[in-house]
């Protein structure tokens, strides 16, 4: 049986891997796509933990999870394509108008 | 060496590697691909701590609605090979420097903690589809009915903004 | 007795007295502006009028009262702990004399003043001033506290800048102005210490109890720096101050910037007595402390002599008469020094009569010259003039001492006294003759110069004219007050009693009577005293009468002419280096850079600190997520530092279980 913590530890190293994505990438999409990364991190910790435990409550809590990733994908993806047609650009760095 | 413990290895190390292709590739196509690796790899680890349920949404629902998704919207765009600027000297120094910090607390925390706990193991019943479901319309129907509306708002979200203007 | 109580009307409301020229300073200054001159006279002189009468009216009730004194608290005013100090008011036969003094030569000035300020700008505020001030004076000498006294004696010292300055617009009148009060300032600074160091000793600034526990004292003995000592010589520094001696009196010539009834008024009749009234108010603090009135004579004796020598070659007619005032405060000093304190009143009520009218016949003088007051500008005047010349001529027979003048008696009697004197007394005798004798001549040299020889002004240009009624009238009586106010004293020299002496026996005790030997000694020196100012007017006849002209000024003369370079001395070493101070480290270091300087650099700071931060809102998304980690590793780091520390003891105890 492999124990609990090999799990965590890969969710641990996989939500770095996402956070060093989600700075060094430009592109927007890459950038989401490196938040996605983080989400899934967490929910295998999640599910390690529930089944680990043994209650189902952490699973539930996944589905919630990807539900609210799908909302969040669906509306920021559409942010992302209103910005790429308004600055022709899409450069994270080219998005920097709220500057002082 | 027990079969599981290797599956584990391996299914990791895709994982890893997955992740590590999405942030080493230059064009969004080959990282969304490489998400998709991730996602799969993820799967076949819920499999083997017997969370089939999980598994099964997260291919469904995370690699073939979301991930298409994105790759619609890449090819929607046009996205090409990403931009080589660099205008933000804090990240560039401090950015990897915080991911190990970060994963390295984590990780610190979870090893320190002693690790009493049993591993994950298939237990039937406990994590079948009838419990969750019988969870998920009992004691978490607020928030199911929440996240229902939430979708709702996702949608209308989406096609408000995606409109081409007039 | 309903008689009795109706008798002390007055008495009952004391307060009355400074209260009349209070009201007419204020209705005055406050709606006099838009009034005409009638307007404003009718109020002034009212008031001032009125309180004459009343103080009258209150010397009346007093003496059918019969008793020695009359005190009465009218309300408290600072209470704090077991110190009481009170608006208390007190009346006795000292207070009498000067009650009478203020309110009747004040009076009196302020009728002359009507006729000598009729045309010029800013009357009613002139009118105010002068009411105030006699507000203040009065306050002064009815003052039954140390305290209450300082409240007058520092609001005459305002009053004096105020009319000093009355002339504002002319920068000499700004500065003197300001010279008087910061001179008058570290005077008080003095009174001020001294009235400290006697509540130190005796609990309470009230004239009664002070007085009456010094009198237990064991006096001081000559040349021991006691409680006493330090005292006396703490509030005649004040004295020296207000009083204008030695080494204070710089700011009474430039004092003379001010309108002639104002030299009249403050700075001759009343102001400048103050210091002497108080010295002699305190003589019992004095008597018991003789090191300080060994002092007090010598300064005053030095005064005089100093003055009188400047006095006699100045060609200012009203500067010869400012320093004519100094060396005559000088003698009233020289007087309290001695002991002789009822001398030292007297010759102060004397004074205020003749000099009063020295005064005003000068300004009548300068009125009638169209405004000039340099006598070397004058001359041949007396038969112009004649009422002004007949007035001044009695004003300077008073001065000099001739009988049966004022001068006479009140001068004789202080020098009896200084002769009589243990310490070094017959020196402060010879001192003192010797500066009759200048005083004699510079005041005849004054009268040749300004009324005899011959006219050195262009008719064309000056039309000499007699002063107006308001002016001479006053005048006139004065100049009967300079012949008869010495005559309470005049049946001593007959071998009777010195009505003046026995009058203020009661604050200043008995004077001794005169036996047969000191009675001739007197009439001796007395004799000798009229010679001396006959020597005086002999030779200011040779030298002034008749055609003269004004000369170089070389050697001895120039040194007395430019004041002994008293002043300059002083803007040397202290006035010079305090302004240097002042704008150098007080301003410049300490208000500028240290005060403003951290005002302002808050708002620098502020500034660079807004500067250098706002670099952190770039815009840039990769930077603010690089935040937004540092924040969740300072979250997870709180999180999870109780995993920490156990470990970490683990770790270093070397794994003891």
């Amino acid at each position: 049986m492999v124990p609990t913590n090999y799990y965590l530890i890969l969710s641990a190293i996989l939500f770095g891997l996402g956070i060093v994505g989600f700075v060094f990438k430009r592109n927007i999409i890459t950038l989401f796509m490196a938040i996605e990364l983080m989400l899934n991190a967490v929910n295998l910790a999640f599910v390690a933990f529930s089944q680990s435990l043994g209650k189902p409550d952490g699973e539930v809590f996944v589905l919630f999870v990807i539900v609210v990733a799908a909302a969040e994908a669906a509306v920021g993806l559409g942010i992302i394509i209103l910005t790429a047609r308004n600055r022709r650009s899409l450069n994270v760095e080219r998005v920097d108008l709220l500057k002082l | 060496m027990t079969a599981p413990l290797v599956i584990f290895f391996v299914l990791a190390a895709l994982a890893v590697f997955g992740a590590v292709s999405l942030i080493l590739q230059r064009h969004p196509i080959h990282s969304a691909l490489s998400l998709i690796v991730v996602m799969v790899a993820l799967a076949g680890l819920y499999l083997l701590m017997g969370a089939e349920f999980v598994a099964a949404v997260q291919i469904i629902v995370y690699g073939g609605a979301i991930m298409v998704l994105f790759i619609f919207v890449i090819m929607l765009l046009n996205a090409g090979l990403e931009e080589r600027t660099n205008f933000s000297r804090l990240a560039t120094y401090a950015g990897i420097p915080l991911a190990l910090a970060v994963s390295g607390l984590i990780a610190a925390a979870i090893v320190r903690s002693g690790g009493h706990l049993p591993a994950p193991a298939p237990s039937g019943a406990l994590t079948s589809t009838k419990t969750l479901s019988m969870l998920l319309f009992t004691e978490f129907v607020y928030p199911f009915e929440l996240t229902s509306f939430l979708i709702l708002v996702a949608i209308l979200g989406a096609i408000v903004l995606a409109q081409r203007e007039n | 007795m309903p008689t009795h109580e109706h008798l002390r009307l007055i008495l009952e409301y004391l307060w009355i007295i400074p209260l009349l020229p209070l009201l007419g300073s204020a209705v005055n200054g406050l709606l006099g502006a838009k009034w005409p001159n009638k307007f404003v006279t009718g109020v002034a002189l009212g008031s001032t009028g009125l309180s004459f009468a009343c103080a009258l009216e209150a010397v009346r009730e007093f003496f059918a009262d019969g008793q020695a004194s009359f005190r009465k608290e009218f309300f408290d005013w600072i209470i704090a702990g077991n110190f009481r100090a009170g608006f208390d008011l007190q009346l006795d036969q000292l207070t009498v004399v000067m009650v009478l003094v203020v309110t009747g030569v004040g009076f009196l000035i302020h009728i002359y003043a009507t006729g000598y300020m009729a045309h010029e700008g800013g009357y009613y505020r002139f009118f105010s001033y002068l009411n105030l001030f006699m507000f203040f004076m009065l306050i002064l000498v009815l003052a039954a506290n140390f305290v209450l006294l300082f409240v007058g004696w520092e609001g005459v010292g305002l009053c004096s800048y105020l009319l000093i300055g009355f002339y504002f617009l002319k920068k000499s009148a700004a500065d003197a102005g300001k010279k008087a009060f910061i001179v008058n300032r570290i005077g008080d600074f003095g009174f001020m210490l001294g009235m400290f160091l006697l509540f130190r000793a005796f609990g309470s600034l009230d004239f009664q109890t002070v007085f009456a526990k010094a009198a237990t004292w064991q006096p001081d003995a000559m040349g021991q720096f006691g409680t006493l000592t330090i005292a006396c010589l703490l509030l005649f520094m004040g004295a020296t101050g207000k009083s204008a001696q030695l080494p204070l009196y710089v700011w009474l010539p430039d004092a003379m910037e001010g309108p002639t009834p104002v030299s009249a008024l403050i700075h001759a009749a009343t102001m400048v007595t103050a210091g002497v009234y108080v010295v002699a108010r305190s003589h019992v603090l004095f008597t018991h402390a003789p090191t300080a009135m060994y002092v007090v004579a010598i300064v005053g004796c030095a005064t005089a002599i100093f003055a009188a020598t400047i006095g006699m070659v100045q060609p200012d007619i009203k500067k010869v008469l400012a320093y004519s005032t100094v060396s005559q405060l000088g003698y009233m000093f020289l007087a309290c020094g001695v002991g002789a304190f009822g001398a030292g009143i007297f010759h102060l009520m004397t004074h205020s009569f003749f000099k009063a009218l020295l005064f005003l016949s000068a300004g009548s003088v300068i009125h009638a010259m169209g405004g000039e007051q340099d006598m070397w500008h004058m001359g041949g005047l007396a038969s112009k003039i004649k009422v002004t010349f007949v007035c001044m001529l009695f004003g300077t027979i008073a001065i000099t001492g001739f009988a049966p003048f004022a001068g006479f008696f009140s001068k004789d009697a202080i020098l009896f006294a200084a002769y009589q004197s243990e310490n070094s007394g017959k020196a402060l005798y010879g001192i003192g003759l010797l500066a009759a004798i200048f005083t004699s001549f510079y005041m005849f040299r004054l009268v040749w110069l300004t009324f005899g020889g011959e006219k050195r002004y262009d008719e064309h240009h000056v039309h000499v004219h007699e002063s107006p009624g308001s002016m001479t009238v006053p005048l006139m009586i004065l100049a009967l007050l300079s012949l008869v106010g010495g005559w309470f004293a005049a049946p001593a020299l007959g071998n009777g009693p010195n009505y003046f002496a026995d009058f203020l026996a009661p604050v200043f005790g008995n004077a001794e009577a005169p036996s047969s030997h000191t009675h001739s000694l007197e009439l001796t020196l007395s004799i000798v005293a009229v010679l001396a100012a006959a020597l005086g007017l002999i030779v200011a006849w040779r030298m002034y009468s008749g055609k003269v002209s004004r000369g170089t000024s070389t050697g001895l003369h120039k040194i007395l002419y430019n004041k002994y370079y008293v002043d300059e001395l002083y803007q040397a070493t202290i006035v010079g280096p305090l302004v240097w101070l002042s704008r150098n480290i007080f301003w410049k270091v300490v208000d500028v850079g240290m005060i403003d300087g951290s005002v302002d650099g808050i708002a620098h700071g502020t500034e660079a600190v807004g500067d250098t931060v706002r670099h952190t809102q770039s815009g840039n998304v990769r930077s603010y997520a690089v935040w937004v980690i540092i924040g969740a590793i300072v979250i997870l780091a709180i999180i999870f530092w109780p995993l920490w520390r156990p470990a970490f003891f683990v770790a270093t105890s070397g794994g003891v279980r």
